[in-house]
């Protein structure tokens, strides 16, 4: 429950932003925004149990948060109910204190194949979700470029997304999701499906683009070494019924590389969430699975 | 490597292995050469009566009726598909009705058809368009409904409207199965038009062609029509089977 207090920085007055964003022009020089995600008493119940009673969490704008948890713990429908495409039973969630729908947010699937569209070519791909954000082609097509050139691209974005490896199809979708200059982000296990050697290099990627961007970004991952090195908080979830088990600030500086996987500060930070984690799934009674 | 190299003959080679078990059973005379002319006679027959006979006014009667069916079958069904498919609720309503007319063979609603459509063409036409219109609507509603999810919400987290997510990701999302209702549809729709050209008063039409050489024992023109429906069948399953390979390049991927 206890939040480091720096996870409550942002507290611009929403009545000063509200009118100026709602009436956003076409988002060329967009209002600088925090961010933040504020969430008050949310209830999320399925048929069989209720995952989230009354829910509180508050996290920092303009950072990478991690979500960790055992399976089914409700990481994936959390960051959907914050994406705005899961309704919710009870509660808020505010985004710089306005409702998600006034929010520019992206989202990258963990199922790649069954998120891209195949009867476009992945340079099309990329380019769709312009169209819902009223902006000057050609700037669109600046972005494009920038995005090719941060990623370092060198396959054929004009080929169809079937025709490309599983690791040129998510960084597709990861740059689908970038183009319109998200303000919030979210990952769902991005790289779940590639093999070791690639999501180093995503990793990286990823890293350096979203920082040099400063977007409010949402992580899923079931790999710690991959949440630590990646955030700048670590939230820590509990079984069902879903609970925060630790918020943790992980201040490692950046860039961060391979070699800070073996740093002391790392290996520290981990020992801490490894030994949360079992706590929390020994409380929980082991065997869920 | 050899093996590679036979392969494509391998269809053809089963063609010409009938050609030759048909001649020799002409040749031998093990089956009346009156009631079963070979081969030969047969496409010579053939050849004559598209040349000079009304069997090319027949071929391509049939194949206008089939394709007028097909297309307004396609105007009604697919659109009316879509609709069904979006709403799971209007499915479940119209299911039972979809489910029960697909399995009544639409030979049996000849005669309703023609108290409302009275004799001739549009009677023909009529009864195909019915049978190939539900084939593609329950086709077309089953695509929709089996849309990926994880798309149709890629579409709105990027902030695609409702109209939107229907227009750019479920209907793509169904045109596969939709082509395979195309599919099954324009047969279906040709085996009814045949038949219909057969018993429903008909001046021509290669179903007209068959029963009318039938009646006057005219034997090598009669397989001659057959062999054209066949290889109409074919024919006409072939091309829309390109249509689909080229347009919906990323089916099955
Ligand atoms: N549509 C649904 N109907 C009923 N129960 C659901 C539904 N979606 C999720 N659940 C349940 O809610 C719980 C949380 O699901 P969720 O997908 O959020 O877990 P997760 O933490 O993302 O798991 P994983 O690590 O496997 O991705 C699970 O127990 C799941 O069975
Ligand atoms: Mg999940």
């Amino acid at each position: 429950m206890p939040l480091p207090t720096a996870a409550q920085t942002n507290a611009a007055s929403p009545i000063a932003t509200r009118p100026a964003a709602a009436e956003r022009p076409a988002v060329v020089t967009p209002l600088k925004r925090n961010a933040g995600i504020e969430i008050k008493g949310l209830v999320k119940r399925f048929e069989t149990a209720t995952l989230y009673d009354g829910f509180d969490l508050t996290l920092p704008g303009e950072k990478i948060t991690a979500v960790f948890g055992p399976n089914g713990c409700g990481k994936s429908t959390l960051i959907n109910m914050i994406a705005g495409i899961l309704p919710y039973d009870g509660g808020s969630i505010l985004i710089d204190g306005k409702p998600i729908k006034s929010t520019r947010v992206a989202y990258v699937f963990q199922n790649y194949r069954e998120a891209m569209f195949p009867w476009l070519r992945a340079v099309d791909n990329i380019r769709y979700p312009l169209k819902y954000q009223k902006l000057d082609p050609a700037e669109g097509e600046r972005r494009l470029g920038k995005l090719l050139a941060d990623f370092d691209v060198r396959f054929d974005i004009n080929r169809y997304p079937y025709q490309l490896s599983g690791g040129q199809q998510q960084l597709v979708s990861i740059m689908r999701a970038l183009i319109v200059q998200p303000e919030v982000l979210f990952l769902d296990e991005p790289f779940s499906a590639l093999d070791y050697e690639l999501t180093l290099m995503m990793r990286d990627q990823l890293q350096r683009v979203i920082v040099e961007r400063e977007i409010t970004t949402l992580l899923v991952s079931h790999d710690l070494d991959e949440a630590i090195y990646l955030s700048d908080h670590l939230l820590m979830l509990t079984r069902q019924p879903t609970r925060i088990a630790d918020f943790v600030a992980i201040d490692l500086p950046r860039p961060r590389r391979v070699a800070t996987l073996s740093d002391d500060g790392f290996v520290a930070l981990k020992a801490h969430c490894l030994s949360v984690f079992e706590r929390e799934v020994r409380r929980g009674g082991g065997g869920q699975l | 490597m050899k093996g590679a190299v036979l392969r494509p003959l391998l269809p053809l080679l089963g063609a010409l292995s009938l050609l030759a078990l048909w001649q020799i059973c002409t040749g031998l005379r093990l089956i009346d050469p009156f009631l079963l002319p070979g081969p030969v006679t047969m496409l010579q027959s053939l050849v004559d009566s598209l040349r000079a006979g009304p069997l090319l006014h027949d071929f391509l009667a049939t194949i206008g009726r089939t394709l007028l069916s097909l297309l307004i079958a396609l105007l009604i069904a697919v659109p009316l598909g879509i609709l069904l498919g979006s709403s799971e609720k209007l499915y479940r309503a119209v299911e039972f009705i979809v489910d029960f007319f697909r399995s009544t063979p639409a030979t049996a609603v000849f005669p309703l058809f023609l108290v409302f459509f009275g004799v001739g063409d549009s009677t023909k036409i009529a009864v195909a368009a019915f049978g190939a219109s539900l084939v593609i609507l329950f086709n077309t509603a089953y695509g929709v409904m089996n849309a990926r999810k994880t798309r149709l919400l890629a579409a709105r987290v990027m902030g695609a409207s409702r109209l939107r997510v229907l227009v750019d990701v479920t209907l793509w999302e169904s045109l596969p199965q939709t082509f395979i209702g195309i599919r099954s549809g324009v047969s279906l729709a040709l085996v009814i038009v045949i038949v219909a050209e057969m018993f429903i008063g008909s001046r021509d039409g290669l179903g007209h062609s068959i029963l009318d050489s039938q009646m006057l024992f005219e034997m090598p023109k009669m397989y001659a029509a057959i062999f054209l429906s066949g290889a109409l069948g074919y024919g006409l399953n072939a091309v829309f089977l390109m249509i689909e390979r080229r347009f919906i390049h990323w089916g099955g991927k």
